[in-house]
């Protein structure tokens, strides 16, 4: 895999900074800015997909069966999922150390 | 050889700036640079200048168009002066690091308040560490030729970094001094098309401008500085191709009967050629004295102001802005730091005058010597400056 953005020396960038690559935020982990990481209660989920809608970052990916979880890579863990859930299926729980 | 012709010096700069067949400009009115954007308004308007000329309406707004002119790898053209400068110093910035070349005029004058349309240098050291290169002029001549050299520079692949030409307001923007034109052949010979890095275009997609977190800021931060420092060869080399075509060669530090001197006098535009005048009739006096003048500013010439001042047992700078609260002039606090522990280091006087356009006369440095030469005698401290001809002090 090439180097991120955040490998690179000063006089492997780009002249001004400038990106080349679009879309290369897909590389940028915002997972790492969460402290809380919502969790979905399986027995309450009716698959209405208001947390996929409502996911302001697009993290938020349907499983198999239908359910949804959150790509922990990209969810910052803002909690608006949980807030706009209709069966209050999603729980946001402290990321442990 | 060009022709000479005999203009008032803002109006050959627009003539310039024609020559050097700029795409855009983009300006907003203010004295005293006007005369310059006007006479590039009637260039445009009258069919003379292929270019669009775009009123803006605040210098804010003529920065930032030209940000996105020179990003679609087009040639901007603005100028300002102080309020101007001071309402544009965002974009100012922000060129310098997204490395869009271009060039500005700015006709030098005080910063309020008190408002004052007059020339001073207290504008150029409000954005000294903008990150553009910075040049100084002296003459009509001088402002003409750094036109063509500001975009030979500014576009040279191994730089992409914007050129502020320093002209001091009213005493030079509008005197009539003769000005020797370049041939279209000679322009052409010295200012190739512009071929930038990268450019917006819908085929080929960059991001410019973009935000760089606390991972990645001080690499970019880094890259530019290192650009700015790297490009004073390519700097030198324009100079002495510019040279080898018209005949006129500068350098980073030009000097005047300085090689043997044990006073040199160090000066920032249109000072040059009055301090010139002083170090004649101090010389017939029997004084050992020269100048240097100050052409780059940025990058600031290191090696070249160590090497100028060579054995020199003291200088007296003339600084024409005010660093409030500091310890001298803008210009003093440069050198004292490239000199500090440099073998003979010189012992360094330091004078601010000539705010607001007051005078300075020949009488006037030759004062400012003597006063120099007493204080090294009574008080030699180093961070020592005084202010010239101020009522009261």
């Amino acid at each position: 895999m090439a180097k991120t953005k955040t490998d690179l020396s000063w006089q492997e960038l780009e002249i001004g900074g400038i990106i080349t690559n679009p879309g290369n935020a897909a590389e940028y982990k915002t997972g790492d800015w969460r402290s809380l990481r919502p969790v979905w209660d399986t027995k309450r989920c009716v698959k209405c997909g208001a947390c996929y809608i409502f996911c302001p970052d697009a993290a938020i990916e349907e499983t198999e069966e239908g359910y949804f979880e959150a790509n922990l890579f990209y969810c910052k863990g803002c909690g608006i999922c949980a807030h706009e859930c209709p069966t209050q299926s999603i729980t946001m729980v402290e990321e442990e150390e | 050889m060009g022709k000479r012709i005999g203009l008032e010096v803002s109006l050959s700069a627009a003539e310039a700036v024609k020559m050097a067949d700029v795409d855009c400009i983009a300006a907003y009115p203010i004295t005293p640079q006007t005369h310059i954007v006007e006479h590039l308004s009637e260039l445009v308007n009258n069919g003379e200048l292929d270019a669009e000329f775009i009123p803006v309406e605040s210098e804010h707004s003529a920065m930032s168009v030209c940000a996105g002119i020179a990003a679609v790898g087009a040639r901007a053209f603005t100028c300002t002066s102080s309020q101007g400068l001071a309402l544009m110093n965002e974009i100012v910035h922000i060129v310098a690091s997204m490395r869009l070349p271009m060039v500005m005029i700015l006709a030098n004058r005080s910063l309020s308040a008190p408002i004052s349309i007059w020339n001073d240098h207290t504008d150029v050291m409000s954005i000294r560490d903008c990150g553009w290169i910075q040049v100084f002029v002296n003459n009509g001549q001088e402002v003409f030729d750094h036109v063509l050299f500001g975009y030979r520079v500014a576009e040279s692949e191994k730089v992409m970094l914007p050129v502020m030409i320093h002209v001091d307001g009213f005493i030079l923007t509008h005197v009539i001094e003769p000005v020797e034109f370049w041939e279209t052949e000679q322009v052409e010979r010295y200012l190739p098309e512009f071929k930038p890095v990268h450019a917006l275009h819908p085929d080929r997609p960059v991001t410019m401008g973009c935000i760089a977190g606390p991972s990645i800021f001080s690499e970019v931060k880094v890259a530019q500085d290192e650009a700015l420092i790297q490009s004073k060869s390519e700097i030198i080399s324009a100079w002495k191709e510019l040279g080898d075509i018209v005949g006129r060669y500068y350098k980073p530090i030009e000097g005047y009967k300085d090689e043997d001197a044990e006073t040199l006098f160090i000066t920032q535009g249109c000072f040059g050629e009055t301090v010139s005048l002083a170090v004649d009739a101090l010389r017939d006096e029997g004084k050992s004295v020269g100048l240097l003048m100050d052409r780059l500013w940025r990058p600031f010439p290191l090696e070249e102001f160590r090497q100028a001042v060579g054995n020199a047992k003291s200088l007296i700078v003339i600084d024409r802005a005010i660093s409030y609260g500091g310890q001298g002039g803008p210009l003093a606090l440069d050198l004292r730091s490239a000199l500090y522990k440099e073998k003979n280091e010189p012992t360094i006087t330091n004078f601010i005058c000539g705010l607001a356009s007051r005078d300075v006369t020949i009488d006037d440095f030759k004062n400012i010597y003597n006063r120099s030469m007493e204080k090294i005698k009574v008080n030699p401290r180093e961070e020592d400056f005084e202010y010239y001809g101020v009522r009261g002090k």
